[in-house]
C-alpha cells in the first residue's frame, strides 16, 4: 500500500481537488460578519514631509467608519516595523536601521508609503474616503540612483544614516586575498548589475483582522508564508495584542517567493483598527499597491575580481557590492546581501582566498528584503560570470575550466564560514553536457549561423545553502530568531492522523509530500493523514517556508516525531502482545514480537492506546502523540548544472530559448513531480530576471514600472520546455538526507542565460534584462561587427 | 442599484448591483463564487477567466450588465457531480498548478482553446494563446501538458483544424 505513495513516488497532489473546482479558500475569499473595509493612502511622493491630514475631508464622505493616521497609531503605543537581523559594520558599529512606522510618523520615504487608512461600510466608501483625504506634504528631494546615494551631497533618507549607509559589512581574509592577486598570473574583472525585481506572487495581500471584545483577543486572517512571525513581532514589537490573545491565519496563499514572510504596515493596521471600530477590517491589495509595497528582490552593484595562476587554478575572489534596501531596512533585509550572499561566493569551487565588502544603501524606493533565493542567485550570478569570462579570457572551455577548479572532497570549508557536507560537481556537470549534446554545439552554432541566428550557450554550476538554520548558527550570526521547525503526530482512535507542522505550504505541496512520509512510516494509507498548518491557534509554534527548508527542516521535524510515535506505540503493543518492548519489530503498519508469528495491527494499538485498559499507570500512560523540535546541525548545499542553449535573431535582438538542461542534486528526493515543478518555476523566474523582468524608477522616485502592462512577467511563450534530470548526493545533516530545491531555478537560471547570450554576441557587455532592445544594442557592439564596420 | 440576472453555471441567478459593477465582483462578492480570481488591475494576468456564452472572457473587465440573459460558466460549474472535466483532470495528472491561483483562469482559457481550433493545436500555439493568462509558480511547463492532454481527452483523436 505504501509502495505507491512513499518517498520517491510520483505522486498526484492531495490539495488540487479544491484547487481545479474553484473551492480554495484564499483571504481575499473570506468575509466575517459585520465586516468593514480597509483603503490605504499612500504617499505619491518618494521623499517628503507629511503635515496637516484633514481627517474630515474624507468622513465627509458617505459610509466612512473612520479614518486613522500615524498619531493614532502612535497614542496607542503601537511600533515600527523592525528589521530581525543585526549586522555589525567592519569598524564594529552597529547597522543603522530605524524602524519603519505602519502609517507614516511625520515622513515618507517611498512612493506607496501608507500615510493614513480609511475605513468603511463598503469598499467603495473606503476608497472614495480615501481619494477625499486631504494630506499637506512639504515635498523633499529623492535619492534614487544607488550608484550616487552614498555620495556627500545626496539627500538623506534618514537623518541618523549618514551617507544613507546602514552599514558598511565585510566577510573573508583581506590580507591573504590580496596576496593571492598580487601572484597571481591572469585577474578577471566585470561589474554587474543584478535588477530589481518585483516578486508579484499571483495572489496579491490580503488580510481580515478581527476583535471579540469578548474575549479581548484578535484574529488576523492573512496572506503568510509563517503565521508564528508574524504573531510574533506583532506581539513583542508592535504591541498589537499579546501572543495568547492574537491569532494568525494564514489560509491558502498563491504564491509567496518571500514577499509573504515579511510583517506589513497593511496587514498589521487591519488588526489594531478592527478593535478601534469593534468591526472586522478586511483589506485586499490592489495590483498597483502590490508593485509599491510588497517588499522588492536584489539590486546590486557590484566589482568583482577572480585571481587565476598560470594553469587557471583559482587562487582567490573579491567583490564589493552596494546593496539596495530602499527606503527601510526591512524585517530580513539585512541578512540578504550579507549572510546569505557572501556565504556563497565560493561557489562549487576550491577558492583559497576570499574577501567580500557590502554596503547597504538607503534610497527613496520600496523596501528591498528576500525574494526566492535571497543573496544566492545574486552570489551565483557573481561567480558564474567570473568564471565563464574567465575562461573565456584564458582561452579554456568553460565546462573544463569549472571541472579544473570544483571542490571534490567533503567536507570542505569555505573561506567564507560555510562547510558544504556532501556534493558531486562533476556528476551533474557530465550528466548536464551529455544531455545538452555538448559536443555537437559548434555544428549547431554554424547551422543557426547560416539561418542569420546567432547562437550562444551558457553554463551555471551553482551551489545554494538551504535548510535554513541551525539556530546557533544564524544566532551568532545576528539572527533574532531561532530557525528549528516544529511537529506534532497526533494519532486518533481509530489510527487515523494529524500532523501539525510549523512549515506553511503556498503552492509546495505539503499537504501530499508530507503526508507520503507519514503513510511510509507508519504504513496507513495517505487517505489516513491528514497535515494541518497555517494557524497559530492549532499549531503551537513555528517559523514557516521560506529558504527551501520546509523539506530539510520541516520534514525532519515531523520525521522526529514519527520516531517519538512509534517508540510510544511499540509499547503499547508490547503490554497488548505481553512481550518486552524491545522485542517488538514495527513493519508495514504490522507490530510484531520478534521470532514469533504474534503481531497486532496499528489500528488495534491506536485505539488501544486510547482506551487504556489494563495500562500500567506509572509505566504507560494512556494516548498516542507526540512532538519534536528540530534543529538542524547544518545548512544544506543544494548544488547542479543548469545549461541554457538559446539563438538570437540578430535583426531584431529577439532571443529564443532552445534548449535548457537542469541537472540538480537535492539529496533525497521525496515526491520526483513536485520537485520538478519547483524547478521549473524557479529556472522561469530566473530568465524572467535575465530577460524580461525591469523594475524602473524615474528621477523623482516614480516607481514607472508599476503594472503588469510595464512589468514584463513571464509569459507561456517566452519559456522553452525544459529537460530535467538528478543526481543524488544523500544530505549528512537532517535524517531525511534532503537538500531542498524551491529556489535552485532562480539561483541558476539568470547566470546561464547571460553567459549564454554574450557567448552569442561575442562580448561580455550585456546587462539584465536582456530584452530584445538590449540585445539589439549588444549585437551592434560586437567585435566582429565593428571590424566589419 | 439596476437589476441583473443571468444563467451561472446552469442555474439562474439574479441581484441588485451599482451599474458599474463587473462581473468578476458579482461572481464572487453576490454570489459567493470565489474561485473566479483576481490577480491585477489591467486585465493582465487572466485569474479572472470565465465563459460567457461559450466564449472566454476576462471578467474584470466586463460590467455584469453586460451579462443580463446570458449564460455564464465558472470554475465552479465545471465538473457534472463527482466527474472532473477532463481539463482539470488534467491540470491535476500533470501538476499543472502549485499554489491554485491562477489555476481556474487558466482551466478556463485552455478550454476555450481547445473549442476555439477544434482539437487540440501544436505547442507553440498553445504557449501564443496562454499569453493572457500569467502563473508565477509552473513555469508553464506542465500546464503546457496539461493543455495538450485535456485536449485530447476532450477531443479524442482530433488535431486542430488549421
Amino acid at each position: 500500500m505504501a509502495r505507491d505513495t512513499g518517498i520517491g513516488a510520483r505522486v498526484k497532489r492531495v490539495e488540487d481537488q479544491r484547487f481545479i473546482t474553484g473551492k480554495g479558500r484564499y483571504t481575499a475569499d473570506l468575509n466575517r460578519p459585520g465586516q468593514a473595509h480597509a483603503a490605504f493612502v499612500r504617499s505619491p511622493h518618494a521623499h517628503a514631509k507629511v503635515g496637516s491630514i484633514d481627517k474630515a475631508s474624507a468622513m465627509e464622505v458617505p459610509g466612512v467608519l473612520a479614518v486613522f493616521t500615524g498619531e493614532d497609531l502612535a497614542a496607542d503605543e503601537v511600533g515600527a516595523l523592525p528589521c530581525g537581523w543585526a549586522i555589525t559594520s567592519k569598524d564594529g558599529s552597529p547597522m543603522v536601521a530605524p524602524g519603519h512606522p505602519c502609517l507614516a510618523q511625520g515622513k515618507v520615504r517611498y512612493v506607496g508609503d501608507p500615510v493614513a487608512v480609511v475605513i468603511g461600510e463598503t469598499l467603495s466608501a473606503a476608497r472614495g474616503g480615501a481619494e477625499a483625504l486631504e494630506v499637506e506634504y512639504e515635498e523633499l528631494p529623492a535619492v534614487v540612483d544607488l550608484d550616487a546615494a552614498q555620495s556627500s551631497d545626496a539627500p538623506l533618507v534618514h537623518d541618523e544614516a549618514a551617507r544613507n549607509t546602514a552599514f558598511e559589512w565585510e566577510l573573508g581574509d583581506k590580507a591573504a586575498t590580496e596576496e593571492a592577486f598580487a601572484k597571481a598570473r591572469h585577474v578577471t574583472r566585470i561589474d554587474l548589475v543584478n535588477n530589481r525585481l518585483v516578486p508579484n506572487a499571483m495572489e496579491p495581500r490580503a488580510a481580515v483582522g478581527e476583535y471579540d471584545s469578548g474575549t479581548d483577543g484578535f484574529t488576523l486572517y492573512t496572506t503568510s508564508q509563517n503565521p508564528h512571525v508574524a504573531r510574533l513581532v506583532m506581539s513583542a514589537f508592535l504591541n498589537i495584542a499579546p501572543e495568547h490573545k492574537l491569532r494568525v491565519i494564514a489560509p491558502d496563499v498563491g504564491g509567496g517567493f518571500g514577499s509573504k514572510i515579511y510583517v506589513y504596515p497593511e496587514e498589521t493596521v487591519c488588526v489594531w483598527a478592527s478593535s478601534k471600530v469593534d468591526r472586522p477590517v478586511k483589506w485586499t491589495c490592489d495590483r498597483a499597491e502590490a508593485f509599491l509595497s510588497d517588499a522588492h528582490g536584489r539590486d546590486h552593484l557590484t566589482h568583482a575580481e577572480l585571481a587565476l595562476d598560470e594553469q587557471g587554478k583559482i587562487l582567490g575572489l573579491r567583490i564589493k557590492t552596494k546593496a539596495n534596501v530602499g527606503g527601510y531596512l526591512n524585517l530580513f533585509a539585512s541578512s540578504v546581501p550579507t549572510y546569505l550572499y557572501a556565504t556563497l561566493l565560493s561557489g562549487q569551487y576550491d577558492i583559497p582566498a576570499i574577501y567580500a565588502e557590502v554596503d547597504a544603501v538607503y534610497t527613496n524606493t520600496t523596501p528591498v528584503d528576500a525574494y526566492r533565493g535571497a543573496g544566492r542567485p545574486e552570489a551565483t550570478f557573481v561567480v558564474e560570470r567570473l568564471i565563464e569570462v574567465a575562461a573565456r579570457e584564458t582561452g579554456m572551455d568553460p565546462a573544463e575550466f569549472r571541472r579544473r577548479n570544483f571542490v571534490t572532497s567533503f567536507p570542505h570549508q569555505t573561506p567564507v564560514i560555510m562547510m558544504y557536507d556532501a556534493g558531486d560537481y562533476a556528476a551533474s556537470l557530465d550528466k548536464a553536457l551529455e544531455l545538452i549534446d555538448y559536443s555537437g554545439f559548434a555544428q549547431r552554432k554554424s547551422q543557426a549561423a547560416r539561418e542569420g541566428k546567432l547562437r550562444g550557450i551558457g553554463f551555471s554550476t551553482y551551489i545554494e545553502a538551504c535548510g535554513i538554520a541551525p539556530s546557533q548558527a544564524v544566532g551568532s550570526l545576528g539572527a533574532g530568531v531561532g530557525l528549528w521547525e516544529s511537529a506534532e503526530v497526533r494519532v486518533n482512535p481509530v489510527g487515523t492522523v494529524e500532523v501539525l507542522t510549523g512549515s506553511h505550504s503556498h503552492g509546495q505541496g505539503h499537504e501530499t509530500t508530507f503526508a507520503q512520509l507519514v503513510a511510509d512510516r507508519l504504513g496507513i494509507p495517505m487517505t489516513n493523514v491528514a497535515i494541518v498548518h497555517g494557524d497559530t491557534d492549532k499549531v503551537q509554534f513555528g517559523m514557516g517556508t521560506y529558504g527551501s527548508r520546509s523539506g530539510a527542516v520541516g520534514m525532519s521535524a515531523i520525521s522526529v516525531a514519527l520516531d517519538r510515535v512509534v517508540a510510544k506505540a511499540k509499547k503499547v503493543a508490547a503490554h497488548l502482545l505481553e512481550a518486552s518492548e524491545g522485542d517488538i519489530e514495527f513493519k508495514d503498519g504490522q507490530f510484531t514480537v520478534s521470532g514469533t508469528d504474534r503481531s497486532i495491527d496499528w489500528t488495534s494499538v491506536a485505539l488501544n492506546a486510547y482506551t487504556a485498559h489494563g495500562f500500567p499507570s506509572a509505566d504507560l500512560e494512556p494516548g498516542l502523540k507526540e512532538g519534536a523540535f528540530y534543529d538542524p546541525t547544518n545548512f544544506t548545499f543544494p548544488a547542479g548544472c543548469h545549461i541554457c542553449e538559446l539563438e538570437i535573431d540578430a535583426d531584431t535582438g529577439h532571443t529564443r530559448i532552445v534548449n535548457w538542461v537542469a541537472v540538480d542534486d537535492f539529496g533525497e528526493i521525496i515526491n520526483p513531480m513536485i520537485v520538478e515543478g519547483q524547478v521549473h518555476g524557479g529556472i522561469a523566474q530566473g530568465v524572467g530576471q535575465a530577460l524580461l523582468e525591469h523594475t524602473v524608477y524615474d528621477e523623482s522616485g516614480q516607481l514607472v514600472s508599476g503594472s503588469f502592462m510595464d512589468y514584463t512577467m513571464p509569459r507561456a511563450d517566452d519559456l522553452p520546455s525544459f529537460s530535467l534530470d538528478f543526481t543524488v548526493t544523500r544530505c549528512p545533516s537532517n535524517p531525511l538526507g534532503i537538500k531542498g530545491c524551491g529556489e535552485a531555478g532562480a539561483i541558476a537560471a539568470p547566470a546561464a542565460v547571460i553567459n549564454a547570450i554574450t557567448d552569442a554576441v561575442g562580448h561580455e557587455d550585456v546587462a539584465m534584462p536582456a530584452t530584445a532592445e538590449a540585445v539589439w544594442q549588444a549585437i551592434r557592439k560586437s567585435p566582429a561587427r565593428e571590424a566589419a564596420e | 442599484m439596476t437589476s441583473v440576472s443571468m444563467t451561472v453555471n446552469g442555474k439562474p441567478a439574479s441581484g441588485e448591483v451599482e451599474p458599474r459593477t463587473l462581473l468578476v465582483d458579482f461572481l464572487r462578492e453576490h454570489l459567493r463564487l470565489t474561485g473566479t480570481h483576481v490577480g491585477c488591475d489591467t486585465s493582465q494576468c487572466g485569474a479572472c477567466v470565465v465563459h460567457v456564452d461559450g466564449t472566454a472572457v476576462k471578467s474584470c473587465t466586463t460590467l455584469a450588465l453586460q451579462c443580463e440573459g446570458a449564460d455564464v460558466l465558472t470554475i465552479e460549474g465545471l465538473a457534472q457531480g463527482d466527474q472532473l472535466h477532463p481539463m482539470q483532470e488534467a491540470f491535476r495528472e500533470h501538476h499543472a498548478l502549485q499554489c491554485g491561483f491562477c489555476t481556474p483562469g487558466m482551466i478556463m482559457s485552455a478550454i476555450d482553446i481547445i473549442n476555439r481550433h477544434g482539437g487540440v493545436p501544436d505547442e507553440t500555439t498553445i504557449r501564443h494563446e496562454l499569453e493572457g493568462n500569467l502563473c508565477r509558480c509552473t513555469g508553464y511547463h506542465n500546464i503546457v501538458k496539461a493543455v495538450i492532454a485535456g485536449g485530447e481527452a476532450m477531443a479524442p483523436g482530433r488535431a486542430a483544424a488549421e
